[in-house]
């Protein structure tokens, strides 16, 4: 029995899932840039249909550009499967299709991105999910909000904008203690920095918007399914663990094992809702994977020396980032995130909403939107932009209030972007 | 050998040698996982051979159905039970005593005292795995819903000659 090496992360983030085109040897993914796949036969088709071989039937379910990219995620994360959709968002909504029914609860952490405060707290309604909200910084506060009807708990690996780096560990153990699958964002972290399932997640999403496709320039999410969840043993997610009226009675756990949620996410949700990545965004977000290490690396680095200048600068009321020593998230930081604490952060200015307006109005390098993840460096005053619909109370608590500045650090030269900060603080 | 894990090498090996497969528990139920697999199997060019007492007699996806092991007048190499732990252990006495080379237990079946006797007879064991997923893993197939197949290769994957969404497995590629 020979003995197999276990490939690296570096070695992942450029090969895996990617063999060379069968039909023509091309070494980079190609784009099926295509809507439908011709079937071999008629009884090809009518196993494609039935699950019983997988292979390509429609982009709408899946594209073998985008079963690339799926596989790659899946192996930078661990996991068992992936599934790659139109956005984040997308795939929050397809996690949450999968998993519940109308009336079911989840628990999330209140400290989440705002987009995702939003989903959960009007979209979901709609469809009779209700999200009861907990404390990231508290383990045993999503203990307490457990009720009969929590099927799952949902948090971020480092929360945006708040610089808060969650003891995911500690959050899985009231997770696994209650019978329900823990769902971790690793947006901010991407599994360079932090591999959830190494502490305990179920299922991973992510926005591959951000620092995975890196480059600012497609929108795109995507689901990894850890293989860590006994759907048949808890028997309480009916669309994994009992026979499905849509596929003539397989039960979907039982047949596709350990990779049945990325299955079924795909398989049904998607399938009926249709979110779907386009395969050229797929390629760009491929083509951005395969440099994420030395990316995140640089990202973090060019990070760590913005936040020391600014705890410097007179101007700064405080700095919150998790890279800091003497930050309240330093030693999570250190044990989840030894690499680096990620490159978007939040300063404070003494000058309040005003100072924030003046500061995103005068910067000339940094871009004012609404992203991060960029080889750029981005700003925005979160609290007149991207957490504007919230209640007062809910953007203090997603650390949002009115002197509130938020980063996501590029790849520039460090010096030419704390040069652009400085000059920007001046007009402050 | 240790049956946490098992090398690709060790699965490909087995299922590039061997063309017969016995499955015992085979079910005529077309929403259950032991018919997917004989479906699977049988498409990949197996001889996939149906045990099963309850549906003895009868066919299943066009074979003929046995009621024992014993009853198999022809060659098989793999033994494939999609059957509960305990049920392995008689299961494999038969193996060995027919001559079968290959004792496979499926996804959540795994008996080691059944292992143990079957590696002291010559025979290579696979637990707590399912071939055709194992099949698709390694041929690339399963790469196109996603799954991560945990291998990484620089070589084209090997088309079937029944379509261009037909992958098939052979002795040292990739």
């Amino acid at each position: 029995m020979s003995t197999e090496r276990k490939p690296g992360f570096n070695t992942l983030a450029i090969h895996a899932g990617a063999q060379p085109d069968p039909a023509t040897g091309a070494r980079a993914t190609p784009i099926y840039q295509t809507t439908s796949f011709v079937f071999d036969d008629v009884e090809h088709a009518a196993a494609l249909f039935n699950l019983e071989v997988f292979g390509n039937i429609y982009t709408r379910i899946g594209n073998p550009t985008q079963s690339v990219l799926e596989e790659r995620l899946a192996a930078l994360e661990g996991g068992t499967a992936g599934l790659a959709v139109a956005s984040g968002h997308a795939a929050q909504a397809l996690v949450f299709h999968t998993l519940l029914e109308p009336g079911d609860e989840f628990i999330a952490a209140r400290q989440l991105y705002g987009g995702s405060v939003n989903q959960f707290t009007h979209s979901f309604k709609k469809c009779g999910w209700e999200v009861r909200w907990a404390d990231t910084t508290d383990a045993e506060s999503f203990r307490a909000a457990l009720t009969p009807k929590t099927k799952a708990i949902f948090i971020e690996s480092i929360a945006n904008p708040g610089g808060i780096i969650t003891d995911i560990a500690a959050v899985s153990k009231v997770a696994k203690e209650a019978g329900v699958p823990l769902i971790v964002d690793n947006t901010l972290a991407t599994p360079y920095l932090t591999r959830p399932i190494e502490h305990g997640a179920d299922i991973i999403v992510h926005s591959l918007t951000k620092f995975l496709g890196g480059h600012g320039n497609s929108i795109g999410g995507a689901i990894v399914d850890c293989g860590t969840f006994d759907w048949l043993k808890s028997g309480r997610y009916p669309t994994l663990s009992s026979p499905s009226p849509s596929y003539h009675g397989i039960t979907f756990a039982e047949t596709f094992g350990n990779f049945a949620f990325a299955i079924a996410a795909r398989a049904l949700s998607l399938r009926d809702l249709g979110p779907a990545i386009s395969p050229f965004n797929a390629f760009l977000i491929l083509t951005g994977i395969e440099t994420l290490p030395l990316r995140m690396q640089r990202h973090c680095d060019n990070t760590l020396a913005v936040a020391e200048w600014l705890t410097r600068h007179p101007k700064i009321a405080w700095v919150n980032y998790a890279g800091l020593p003497g930050n309240e998230f330093h030693a999570l930081a250190k044990r989840y995130c030894p690499n680096g604490a990620g490159a978007v952060f939040t300063f404070g200015l003494k000058g309040g909403y005003d100072a924030g307006i003046a500061l995103v109005s005068n910067v000339k390098l940094f871009s004012h939107l609404a992203n991060i993840g960029d080889t750029r460096s981005l700003i925005i005053h979160p609290a007149s932009t991207t957490h504007r619909q919230l209640t007062d109370e809910q953007r203090t608590r997603a650390g949002a209030g009115d002197e509130v500045v938020r980063l996501s650090v590029g790849l520039e030269n460090i010096d030419d972007i704390i040069a652009d900060l400085d000059q920007a603080l001046a007009t402050v | 050998m240790n049956h946490d894990s098992y090398s690709d090498a060790y699965i490909r090996d087995i299922l590039v040698t061997h063309r017969s497969i016995a499955m015992v528990g085979a079910s005529a139920n077309p929403s259950r996982p032991s018919y997917y697999a004989m479906k699977y199997l049988k498409t990949k060019g197996f001889r996939v051979i149906p045990v099963n007492p309850g549906q003895a007699g009868k066919e299943i996806l066009g074979e003929k159905v046995y009621a024992s092991l014993a009853e198999i007048a022809e060659p098989v190499d793999i033994v494939d039970i999609f059957r509960n732990s305990e049920a392995a252990l008689p299961i494999t006495h038969e193996a060995i005593g027919m001559g079968a080379k290959v004792v496979w237990m499926q996804i959540g079946v795994r008996n080691d005292e059944a292992a143990k006797l079957a590696e002291q007879a010559g025979l290579k064991v696979v637990m707590n795995r399912c071939p055709k997923i194992e099949y698709g893993r390694l041929s690339g197939e399963l790469s196109w819903a996603g799954v991560n197949s945990r291998r990484i290769s620089n070589k084209r994957p090997i088309l079937g000659t029944k379509g261009l969404q037909h992958r098939v497995l052979r002795e040292a590629s990739d």
